[in-house]
């Protein structure tokens, strides 16, 4: 049976997509440093998602170069979210949730049976809509509550607290006061605080589901300037409901739709050619502003 | 700019004269309001006026002494009498102790489970378990504590007193494990676990999702999450709960009546069949009181009122100044 | 339309852990055998105990070797939540057998006919009934419904609508009031009314006693259930020019109907089998009496607590008899409240 499913994904994938994400990745985006250390990158085969009897979520299949950001939009509702949390596994904490397909990391199923699903997201970390700071830890501990959450030792903390702090951007703005309660901090500040904090885990790929949404257009620049920045080290995806954001930040765009079903992946290119030169009128219509 | 000549112009008052319709109601809302500010007044007020002879007599020897007699003539007149309160205050602090100490861990570690562990049917049936054990009367506990609970009880502290007697309250002269305060606490313990568990429960519900998943998400497992998360949201609830039980457990009547071996001596040895309770005291006394050893049995209720009061006003302050710094 | 593929869920136990809890499971249950045939521990609660410890040795210790220390600790605690748990129930379950044990024997439809006027707690059984103690509960709770209810009600509109100067004092007084022991109660009532003013045991004053206690569990329940209802329901009344009264009469009241009923259930559950009040205000007939306002009356918890101390083995039966009963009437609240409940947020 899942052989079979595979195969048909594979036939699904290619008649959809004729050129891989990382070909086009590898031609088109030399600004990459150090590309191969960073692992191979992150692919996602025929994934489906369902939550009880729902099916929101059909056949996608992505792939992620290693240190690219790619943007995913696409109206409310149509299974960017739920995508992005079969990633690092946290779809399945809510009740009723199934999925199907695999999504490879360095080539490896991350639902590989006996797979300890903490090491998957400390490889793949995620920041969440709403900056969400423990509040009852201070801006030093809120940084390094990865390691202690997931037992891990590190030499210097102090030195690691700062470069994920600079890393995110933050540093210069906290470093007098580590020591005061990440509520104490501006909206932006925390989201930026919840940066450094998945960083600090050194994850491989960073999740981030429509990281500005909460934040004034300042803070919104900010976090995008982050973005760029963190780009170099590491692979990022991005849900984002705002196709400036996407174009700005993005080296890749991947459109999804949902037709009253389940959600699916329409289109995925290049940022510039979704928005230049989109293959589908759907995608058209929505970067144009005639829907969404 | 000229900022100096502007005038802020004075606020306008906003005024709404309520209809009469609308006094009525704020006033009879408002007294029915204040009626428990009234009850809880008139308790102390006619505890204390009834006692008051009683407690002037004997002055503080009315908590600090523990012999309990009075002798009366043919008339009934009073000869003599000694009112102490020590052996059943002491009584008890250790019974609501032992029951906190045994309710809390179990209380926090249930309701955890029922939160973060168990299937959802699994859960709501737990929950109508607990609900349900909240609302068993006291006499029930009490009658099963003697007759079936007893027994095993008796078991288990005498294994504590043989292998653990070298510790100060599981130590005793006398082997009589029958009715003393250790199964009186067991039994407290099993009525407060239901009250316990439920606010615990209730505030654990309420840790924020985003957190939970934010910690999810940096590779947590479900204990580190609970630590990091939960524990410190949910605190000052867990205090708060166990001391609300701590109040119950104090004010305990007919449970402890039916289990403890009520005994007018200070006795701080736990697994020792004598003990005793403020509230059992009453009950004890009242079938055959004398009119003036009712008025010492009112003073015994006013200390009782006075403790619990206070017990639940340190659980409210707790839940106020931790519920802030966990926040 | 390609074939969607089944759900699966990757994350559920595969039939390969099954294998290993199970194998776990059972060498606890043997090493909890071995353990109680080897050591002076005797009894059912020392199976328990054993089997528990094994098993959290076990479990944490494959864990910790599979997994590392994070996902140990993490063993260790899921199988210390699950004792927590099975403790908490464990008394439940034990409570309900033995009263359905030792109360049914004594149970019979002369039970329910009959009163004990003519008949003491050591007549056999077929003598005498505890009618009297079921019409004086029943009338207990009718009285101090008709007392609390109105004041708890208003204590939650004040806290809730109109939300004064007193809100914080209240809401504290209300927290005070039901920690107040329920001896406490009894002997105010006695100090303040039976003493003083009426001088003789009646139901009317086991009924005050009983409202006190009664007041806060509803006050504090219906403040609750006034909270969920949606402040733009207040405001839409408001905004359509009606006053504060009939907001809430007739839009804020209405909504919160069951919700209240419910409330007002828990507090005759919490008072139905109250003991200690009743033993010092009421007098305990035992014979039917109707007026509530006049002579000693009986009650279950009083039934109960006369024929327990009466000792003969006829006494000791009557008393569970008196308890199933009780447990019946608490049980059948206590569903009814739930059922309300959960009634209203299912709409």
């Amino acid at each position: 049976m899942t052989t079979s499913h595979e195969s048909e994904n594979q036939e699904m994938q290619t008649s959809v997509k004729p050129s891989s994400l990382a070909d086009v990745a590898n031609a088109k985006t030399p600004k990459v440093p150090g590309t191969a250390a960073l692992g191979t990158g992150l692919e996602t085969r025929g994934v489906h998602a369902w939550f009880g009897k729902h099916h929101a979520l059909s056949n996608v299949s992505l792939d992620f170069a290693a240190g690219t950001v790619t943007a995913l939009i696409g109206p409310s509702g149509c299974g960017k979210s739920t995508f992005i949390r079969t990633i690092n596994r946290m779809h399945e904490f809510i009740p009723g949730a199934a999925m199907a397909g695999e999504v490879l990391l360095d080539g490896k199923d991350v639902y590989a049976p006996g797979t300890d699903v903490t090491k998957i997201r400390l490889q793949i970390g995620m920041v969440f809509q709403k900056p969400n700071p423990f509040p009852s830890m201070t801006i030093g501990e809120n940084v390094l509550s990865g390691l202690k959450l997931a037992q891990l030792k590190v030499d210097n903390k102090d030195d690691l607290l700062e470069e994920c702090l600079e890393r995110a951007g933050l540093w210069s703005e906290v470093k007098d006061r580590l020591g005061a309660h990440g509520g104490s901090l501006s909206g932006g500040q925390q989201q930026r605080l919840c940066i450094a904090r998945a960083l600090a885990v050194r994850p491989q790929v960073l999740l981030m589901d429509e990281p500005c949404s909460a934040l004034d257009p300042g803070s919104t620049l900010r976090i995008e300037d982050t973005i760029r920045h963190l780009s170099d080290t590491m692979t990022i995806i991005i849900v984002t409901h705002n196709m400036q954001q996407a174009a700005r930040v993005s080296d890749y765009t991947a459109f999804f739709l949902s037709d009253g079903g389940p959600g699916q992946m329409i289109e995925v290119a290049p940022t510039s050619e979704i928005f230049s030169r989109p293959q589908d009128s759907r995608t058209e219509s929505y970067v144009t502003g005639r829907f969404g | 700019m000229s900022t100096q000549e502007l005038v802020i112009p004075v606020a306008r008052e906003i005024h709404t004269e309520p209809r009469r319709s609308d006094k009525v109601f704020r006033g009879v809302v408002t007294g029915g309001g204040l009626s428990s500010l009234a009850i809880l007044g008139l308790i102390a007020i006619f505890l204390a006026y009834r006692g008051y002879e009683v407690l002037r007599q004997e002055g503080i020897g009315f908590i600090t002494h523990s012999d309990w007699a009075i002798s009366t003539d043919d008339a009934g007149n009073v000869i003599e009498s000694h009112f102490g309160l020590a052996a059943m205050l002491v009584g008890t602090i250790l019974c609501s102790f032992i029951a906190v100490v045994i309710a809390v861990p179990i209380s926090v570690f249930s309701a955890l489970f029922l939160n973060f562990y168990a299937p959802s049917w699994l859960k709501k049936f737990l929950i109508t378990i607990i609900d349900m054990m909240a609302a068993f009367p006291s006499i029930l506990f009490g009658i099963w504590g003697f007759l079936v609970l007893m027994p095993s009880v008796e078991y288990w502290a005498k294994l504590l007193h043989r292998y653990l007697g070298f510790i100060p309250i599981f130590d005793m002269q006398v082997p009589v494990f029958t009715r003393s305060p250790f199964v009186a606490g067991v039994v407290l313990a099993i009525m407060i676990i239901p009250i316990i568990t439920s606010v615990s429960r209730e505030i654990f519900s309420q840790a924020p999702l985003d957190r939970i998943q934010a910690a999810y998400a940096l590779g947590a497992t479900r204990w580190a999450m609970i630590k990091a998360v939960v524990i410190p949201h949910g605190r000052s609830g867990v205090i708060g709960g166990a001391m609300l039980g701590l109040g119950r457990a104090m004010g305990e009547t007919v449970a402890v009546f039916t289990v403890l071996n009520i005994v007018f001596q200070v006795n701080w040895q736990m697994l020792l069949g004598a003990g005793g309770n403020v509230a059992s005291l009453i009950i004890l006394k009242f079938g055959d009181a004398s009119p003036y050893e009712i008025k010492a049995l009112m003073a015994a209720g006013l200390i009782l009122f006075l403790l619990t009061l206070i017990v639940n006003a340190m659980a409210n302050l707790i839940v106020k100044t931790t519920g802030k710094s966990g926040r | 339309m390609t074939m969607t593929p089944a759900p699966t869920k990757p994350w559920a136990a595969s039939p390969k852990d099954r294998m290993i809890d199970g194998a776990i499971f059972s060498s606890a249950l043997l090493s909890s055998y071995l353990t109680v045939l080897a050591t002076p521990m005797k009894g059912k609660l020392a199976y328990f105990a054993c089997f528990f410890i094994a098993y959290a040795i076990l479990t944490t210790a494959f864990k910790g070797v599979q997994r590392g220390n994070a996902a140990a600790k993490d063993a260790l605690v899921n199988s210390l939540v699950a004792i927590g748990a099975i403790v908490t129930v464990i008394p439940a379950a034990s409570i309900l057998a033995t009263v359905l044990k030792k109360g049914l024997p004594g149970i019979s439809f002369g039970l329910f006919t009959h009163d004990m006027a003519l008949a003491t707690p050591t007549d056999p059984l077929s003598n005498g009934g505890l009618l009297h103690a079921i019409t004086g509960t029943l009338t207990l709770m009718a009285l101090s419904l008709v007392m609390s209810v109105p004041i708890g009600i208003l204590t939650a509109l004040y806290l809730t609508e109109i939300k004064g100067r007193f809100t914080g004092p209240i809401r504290f007084l209300v927290q005070a009031m039901s920690g107040v022991p329920s001896i406490v109660a009894g002997l105010f009532i006695l100090s303040a009314i039976l003493y003083p003013i009426t001088k003789a045991y009646s139901g009317f004053m086991g009924a005050l006693a009983l409202s006190i206690l009664m007041i806060p569990t509803i006050a504090r329940t219906s403040e609750e259930v006034l909270n969920l209802i949606p402040n733009d329901l207040r405001e839409a009344g408001t905004a359509l020019g009606g006053t504060q009264w009939r907001t809430v009469a007739m839009i804020v009241l209405p909504a919160a109907k069951s919700g209240l009923v419910t409330a007002v259930i828990l507090g005759v559950a919490r008072i139905a089998g109250e003991t200690a009040p009743i033993l010092l205000l009421t007098g305990g007939g035992d014979k039917v009496n109707p007026n509530a306002f006049n002579g000693p009356m009986g009650s279950l918890p009083y039934y109960i607590w006369k024929s327990f101390n009466a000792g003969s083995p006829e006494a000791i039966t009557r008393a569970w008899a008196g308890l199933l009963v009780l447990v019946g009437l608490v049980l059948f609240l206590f569903t009814s409240a739930r059922f309300l409940g959960s009634r209203k947020v299912s709409k």
